[in-house]
Parts: structure tokens; sequence; C-alpha cells
């Protein structure tokens, strides 16, 4: 059994209330730092955790949190990601449902590391019935003394908010987001200058997913140092991952990272191998945006060793043979999979969602799903594939947003791996 | 200051200059393009990606190149930065790539369109374009729509630039004008098709690069090539009241403000100069205004042409037809 540092209570009877938490020893963090720790401590126990962002781009969180502007005379905010709408991604929307105190927690204690006096989780409006959640648990902490003015007695006072957006992923991105909460359209800006510097209000902003925040809790308990024994190389920790698929217990675990591909998917205490006694074939290893991989590549590098749930194994061999961690939406394929099919559901998604600033993604995603439809539906021809890649290639990094890559990514990807199904897909000759 | 090199043109420009600009300051076909940038207005550019360059050394202190091909109308120079349009093939490919996407749900009516032959977009696509396309779907269209009594959308020929926007925003102090929906579908509007009246809404229009926006004072009266552009002027309270008249004989077919070489407005002028002021006895004719010979508007003629220069262009291009290697560079280019 792997170490269990976010979920460890989350089948404990009554955890989401502010009582059962606390006797379970939540609060702990906020009391340590607040009491006995400067907030650059803090920041230091973070950054030698190795924590990486666990909204898809692992970026280190201490590094992002020591570029945040402290000259400037504004305010500083710390922005809570919890927009989760990357397709195959649930783990979020799992956490806050029912341990709403560790957010909040995590949310006390990064605050006081980056002295933001007020604090907002902006959350997918499809998440609704977690916003009432989050708030019944956000009093809680108001009425006893964790939120508010001086904290537990101590001179730092934080107010915290909740805000939910309209139903966009685009809004997960995070300039769009910080867009999106000061009430105006949910457009990406263009960087630089990036958040740390002018980001909610034009002032200095952190953003960070719900899990990054919630890992801050452990991490200052245990200390950074501890944190970082658990896991491989610089991807350190623990992960929750969101299995889905033709798996037999799909579900949200929580993950030492280290552990084999292999052992994740086929051992009985996560995935528990494929259903219907049917073979593997595919697998998108960390949510819908990052490249597909056929069995033989995402069991094994192209090298040959065994692929582990890490940042940098799961990145070997680039993108030829290689995927990404991503936010951890791991979707299992067993063998009867239409690939061409799932393209198209993701190609639609991305069209669905581009918020149409810039023109490549505007038009391109858009093109790649007609394509892809044509070919799902049987009236695509052989030059169509091609045609594809090469809208995909003239996308991927001539766009303001990452979005635009996130689209591109898996059309590369499954037609590298899996050509012949396109090809069988497509028509020979159209009969006119 | 900072000292930079584009395709190996050194210039020196302010801190804070923008590529695009800097480039400017060079001038000629080193120039990346823009569709959606317009300097006079704050916040635009970076959207429509066709200004992308590769910036190979991001500056002299540190050399490394950007990860990505940069929007050059947004991203600030460096001192010793080295900037790459025309010489790096990754920029044309790209920018070939951004052209099609620009004119992938374009409908491609200039036959019918106001615009024609003063469109930034035909413009762009006859340099850098593809003379066919790949696109096999429907296009997109629209409804057309009425933005006050003098001002046209026409949103299926819209690329979203997002430059009227902006002028709705900072030349009135009411901002009744947006975008609204999301990725291809998102459409420019008023929402409840409300009228946009404010004294300066007409410069809508000019800084429209395709004929998304047109003035219904001038909509298909004549086709731009017909008329000639003078330089005029007025007295007028509210604006500068410098325009450029379009004349065919003695008539104003319509008046706009004046475009500088990269198609941008630098004084706006008012609703009265624009749709009220129609008769020359208005206006001081300052003389013919000065269009770019690659310019359609220019097979006009109606500024004095060189004939010997012509003749040897002519006697150049014969030589071509005959299978002979071109003598020398077109001289009309040169000049
Ligand atoms: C289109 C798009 C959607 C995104 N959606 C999310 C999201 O739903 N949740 C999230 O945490 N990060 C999302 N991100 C990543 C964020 O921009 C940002 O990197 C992240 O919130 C940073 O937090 P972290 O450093 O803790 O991972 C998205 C990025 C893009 C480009
Ligand atoms: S890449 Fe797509 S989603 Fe991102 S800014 Fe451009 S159009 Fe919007
Ligand atoms: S002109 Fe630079 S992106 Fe449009």
């Amino acid at each position: 059994m792997g170490k269990k540092l976010l979920l460890e209570h989350i089948n404990e009877p009554g955890i989401e209330t502010f009582d059962v938490y606390r006797k379970k020893g939540g609060y702990a963090s906020v009391e340590k730092a607040l009491k006995t720790m400067t907030p650059d401590a803090v920041t230091e126990e973070v950054k030698r955790s190795g924590l990486r962002g666990r909204g898809g781009a692992g970026f280190p969180s201490g590094m992002k949190w020591s570029f945040i502007d402290k000259k400037s005379d504004k305010p500083r905010y710390l922005v809570c990601n919890a927009d989760e709408s990357e397709p195959g991604t649930f783990k979020d929307r799992y956490l806050m449902e029912r341990l709403p105190h560790l957010l909040i927690e995590g949310m006390i204690t990064s605050s006081f590391a980056l002295g933001a006096k007020t604090s907002y989780i902006y959350i997918r409006g499809e998440y609704m019935y977690i916003v009432r959640i989050l708030e019944r648990a956000i009093d809680e902490a108001y009425a006893n003394g964790f939120l508010g003015k001086n904290i537990l007695g101590t001179d730092y006072s934080l107010d915290l908010y909740v805000h939910p957006g309209a139903g966009a992923y685009i809004c997960g991105e995070e300039t769009a987001l910080l867009e999106s909460l000061e009430g105006k359209r949910g457009n990406p800006r263009l960087k630089p200058p990036f958040p740390a510097i002018a980001g909610l209000y034009a002032s200095p902003t952190v953003v960070n997913n719900v899990e990054t925040i919630a890992a801050v809790v452990p991490i200052i308990n245990m200390s950074g140092d501890e944190y970082a024994k658990i896991g491989v190389g610089k991807s350190t920790g623990t992960k929750l991952i969101s299995a889905s698929g033709h798996i037999n217990k799909p579900g949200v675990y929580e993950i030492e990272l280290g552990l084999p591909v292999e052992e994740f998917i086929f051992s009985e205490e996560y995935c528990g191998g494929v259903w219907k006694d049917r073979r593997l074939k595919a697998v998108v290893a960390g949510g819908s945006s990052v490249p597909i991989l056929p069995t033989e590549l995402i069991l094994t590098t192209a090298k040959g060793e065994p692929r582990l749930m890490t940042y940098e194994s799961l990145s070997d061999g680039g993108f030829a043979t290689g995927t990404m961690l991503g936010s951890g939406g791991f979707i299992v394929m067993d063998e009867t999979t239409d690939i061409v099919k799932n393209l198209y559901t993701f190609a639609r998604f991305y069209h669905h969602e581009s918020c149409g600033q810039c023109s490549p993604c505007r038009e391109g995603t858009g093109w790649m799903e007609k394509i892809l439809h044509r070919l799902h539906h049987g009236h695509g021809k052989k030059e169509d594939i091609d045609v594809l890649v090469d809208v995909a290639k003239k996308i991927e990094g001539n766009t303001i947003c990452p979005l635009g890559d996130a689209a591109a990514w898996p059309v590369a990807s499954a037609v590298r791996h899996f050509r012949k199904e396109f090809e069988a897909a497509a028509v020979e000759e159209l009969l006119v | 200051m900072a000292k930079l090199t584009i395709d190996g043109v050194e210039v020196e420009v302010a801190d804070g200059t923008t590529i695009l600009n800097a480039a400017r300051q060079i001038g000629g076909e080193l120039v990346p393009p823009a569709m959606c940038y317009y300097s006079s207005l704050k916040e635009t550019g970076g959207k429509c990606r066709v200004c992308l360059v590769k910036v190979a050394q991001g500056s002299g202190k540190d050399p490394r190149p950007m990860p990505k091909l940069v929007a050059s109308c947004r991203t600030p120079v460096a001192d010793g930065m080295v900037v790459q349009n025309l010489t790096s093939p990754e920029v044309l490919e790209a920018r070939k790539g951004v052209v099609e996407f620009l004119l992938l749900n374009h409908p491609l009516d200039c036959p019918i369109c106001d615009q024609a032959g003063e469109c930034d977009l035909q413009n762009l696509a006859y340099e850098h374009g593809a003379s066919t396309t790949r696109y096999e779907e429907d296009r997109r269209t629209f409804e057309k729509i009425d933005i006050g009594d003098k001002i046209k959308l026409h949103m299926t020929r819209c690329i979203l630039c997002y430059r009227c926007t902006f002028v709705a925003d900072q030349l009135t102090n009411n901002r009744v004008h947006g975008v609204l929906g999301r990725g291809d579908k998102s459409e420019i509007s008023t929402y409840i098709q409300k009228a946009v009246d404010n004294d300066f809404s007409g410069n809508m229009i000019d800084v429209c690069p395709v004929g998304a926006l047109t003035d219904k004072t001038f909509r298909f009266k004549s086709r731009v090539w017909f008329t000639k552009p003078m330089d005029a002027h007025r007295s007028c309270t509210k604006c500068s009241g410098k325009v450029v008249l379009w004349m065919k004989g003695d008539d104003v077919l319509r008046v706009s403000a004046r475009k500088d070489q990269y198609g941008e407005v630098k004084e706006y002028i008012c609703n009265e100069c624009r749709f009220d002021h129609k008769s020359v006895g208005d206006w001081t004719v300052e003389g013919p205004r000065h269009i770019d010979r690659h310019s359609v508007i220019s097979q006009n003629h109606y500024e004095k042409i060189d004939l010997q220069k012509l003749k040897k262009e002519v006697e150049r291009q014969l030589e071509f037809q005959k299978g002979k290697p071109l003598p020398e560079s077109n001289p009309l280019l040169n000049s």
C-alpha cells in the first residue's frame, strides 16, 4: 500500500465537517505555520518538498511562489484553480466533495506564505453543489477562528471566497480564469506579464490547482524534506490519478509517484486490470490533452525500461514515443476502442471550448473536427489524414494559450501511433 | 535604448518598443504583416498571429532563443536581440498557416465586397497565401446587421481582430459593443442590436481590416479603384478635419480618415466629417493622395506615371515571356 497523504481520512464518516476533520488532525499545518514559522519559511518548505503543480504543467510550486512580486505595493492574491474541465480528470471534485477542509486548510497556509489577505477558489459552474459544500466548510472555518481577522490570535487575517465560473474549459487557463474572476469575458491574456507580477486586478497573484494547494498541508506537517523522500527523482510526493475507461475499478487513486504504469493498470489495489478480460490497446495518461500511447509504449519506454508514473518517465522519448503526466487523467482503452471516433470526440471538445481569440485555434480546431467527422462517418479520404496532421502542426506553438497545443497533440499522436486505423477509415475514392 | 537586428538589419529603438514597431522603423519588406494590432488603439494585437517572428536570441545578456514563435506586435525588444522574419523558413511556414486559417471561414466574396482593393486580408492572401484551398466544408455565415443607420456589420467576413471593439471602448465613453459567443461562433455584436450612436463610431469602419464593417453611404456605389482619393480638410470643432475624399468626377462618394503605409489611422475623424459632408465645396482639397503602387487602387493612374520606367518593365516582362531569365530586378520596385 502506498502512502496516503491527501486521502487518508476520506472515508471517515463526517470528515466534511470541521469537528471530525479537526479531530483527525486537521488544521495542524495552519497552527504550525502561523505560530511557529515565517511566511518565507513556509515557502522554503514547499521548495524543499519538490512539489510540482498538479494542474497539468508540473511547474515547481515553491519556485512559482518565490516569483511573486514582493516589492509591489498592491495586495497579493492566491487563487485556487478548481475549474477542473479537462476530459478524463475528476480528482479535484472528489477531494473538494469529501475533504473541503483540506483545501481550505491548504489555502490558509499557502495564503500566509504568500502574504495574501484575500484569496479565491475559482470553481467551474458545473460544480455548483460543491460550491455549497465549500461555503458551508468556509463558514465553519470562520466560526472556529481559522478564517477572518487575527487567525488563532496571530496578526494574520484572511478572507476566502468561492467564485463559480459559467462553465468554460478555457477558464481553467490561469489568465482566462483571472479575467473571468474579474467579471470579464474569459479570454486568456497575452503573456508577459505573468500573474506573479500582474495577475488578479493587475496585482501579484499565484494560481494553483486544488491538489497542489492541498499538498501543502502534509508538506508543512511532515516537512519538505520528508515529503521529498516519497517518489522518484524530481517527481516527489503523491499524486491523485483519475482513472477511467475500460478498467475494472475506475475511480480516484492516490499513488506514490514512481509507481510502474503496469502495476497501476493491472494490480488489484488500483485499476484492477482491463475489463471484460480484454486486451489493453492504448492509454491517454494525463487528461485528454496529452499524447495517446499504444500498449507497448505506455508500459515500457522506447528504450525498453518500465514506464513509471512520474513526470520524467512518462515524457521519456519526447512526443515521438512518450507523453505527459499532465493532470493525471488516466484514460484506458481496450482493444475494441475506435481510435478515430475517440479522436473525433476530443476534437469536438476542443472546437467547442476554443475561446476564439486567436486564429489558429479558432479556425483550426473546427477544421480538425470536421475532417475527423468525415473520417469517422466513412466519407473521409486518404489525403484528409495528412491535412489533419498539417493543421495540427500549424496550430501547435502558434497560439496565445496552450489550448491550441492541447487540441493539436492528441491529433498528432493518434495519427502517429494508429495511422492504419485512419487509413482504414478513409475511403479509397469517392463515388460520385 | 536597445539595439537589435531583424533579418540581419540593425536598428536601435527605445526600450519597451515592440519588435513590430522596431521593424517599422527599418521599413520595407522585412516588416511583418499585422491584421489585428493597431498602434493607436491600446491592447490591440496578439490575436491574429500573422505577425509571428522567431527570436533566435533573446538578448545580449540571455542569448537563449525563445522557445516558440512570438507575436512581434506585442513582444518588447531587448538589447542584443536577434529576430528573424523573412529569413526564417519556420516563420514563413507558420504565416502561411495563419493566412490559411484566416481565409478558412472567409466567404471570399471579393467580387461583391466594397472592401476589395483596399482589403488587408486580400493583400495578405495575395502575398502569403496559396491559390487553392484545402478546405471542403461549409463556411460559417451570419445575417447582416445594421449598427446604427450609417454602418453595416457583415459578420460573415469578420476575422475577429477585435479592433472595432477597442474603438468602441477607447474613442467613445460608452461601451456598447463587444464580442458574443465563443470560438468560431464568436461574433462582434452590440448585443440586442442597439445602435452605436456616438460621434466617432464611424472609425470602426476604417480600423476594420476586411469588409465586415462598411460605410452604408458608400456601399455598392463604386469599386474603390474607380475612385480618386484626394487629401482634403475642413475646419471641424470635433476632430482634426483631415480626411481623404474618394471622388468620382466631381462627386464625393466617400469620406474616410487618412491611413499610413501600414493601413493605420493616426488621426480619427468624427461622424459629421465622414457622413455629412459629401460635397467638394465643403472641403479644401490638398491634392491626390499617395497610394502605394502595389495597390490595385493605383491602377487608376491618377498620379503621374513614369513612362520610361513602365516601358522598361514591359520589355523586361516580354523577355521573360520568351523564356529568358529576367534580366534585372523590377525597376519599378526599386524606385
Ligand atoms: C485550456 C487550459 C485549461 C486548463 N484547465 C485547468 C484546470 O481546470 N485546472 C487546473 O488546475 N489547471 C488548469 N490549467 C492549467 C493552469 O493554466 C495553470 O497552469 C494551473 O492552474 C497552475 O496550477 P499548478 O501550478 O498548481 O498546477 C489549464 C490550462 C489550459 C491551457
Ligand atoms: S489558443 Fe484557443 S483558447 Fe487559447 S487564446 Fe487562442 S483561441 Fe483562445
Ligand atoms: S498583428 Fe500581431 S498578432 Fe495580429
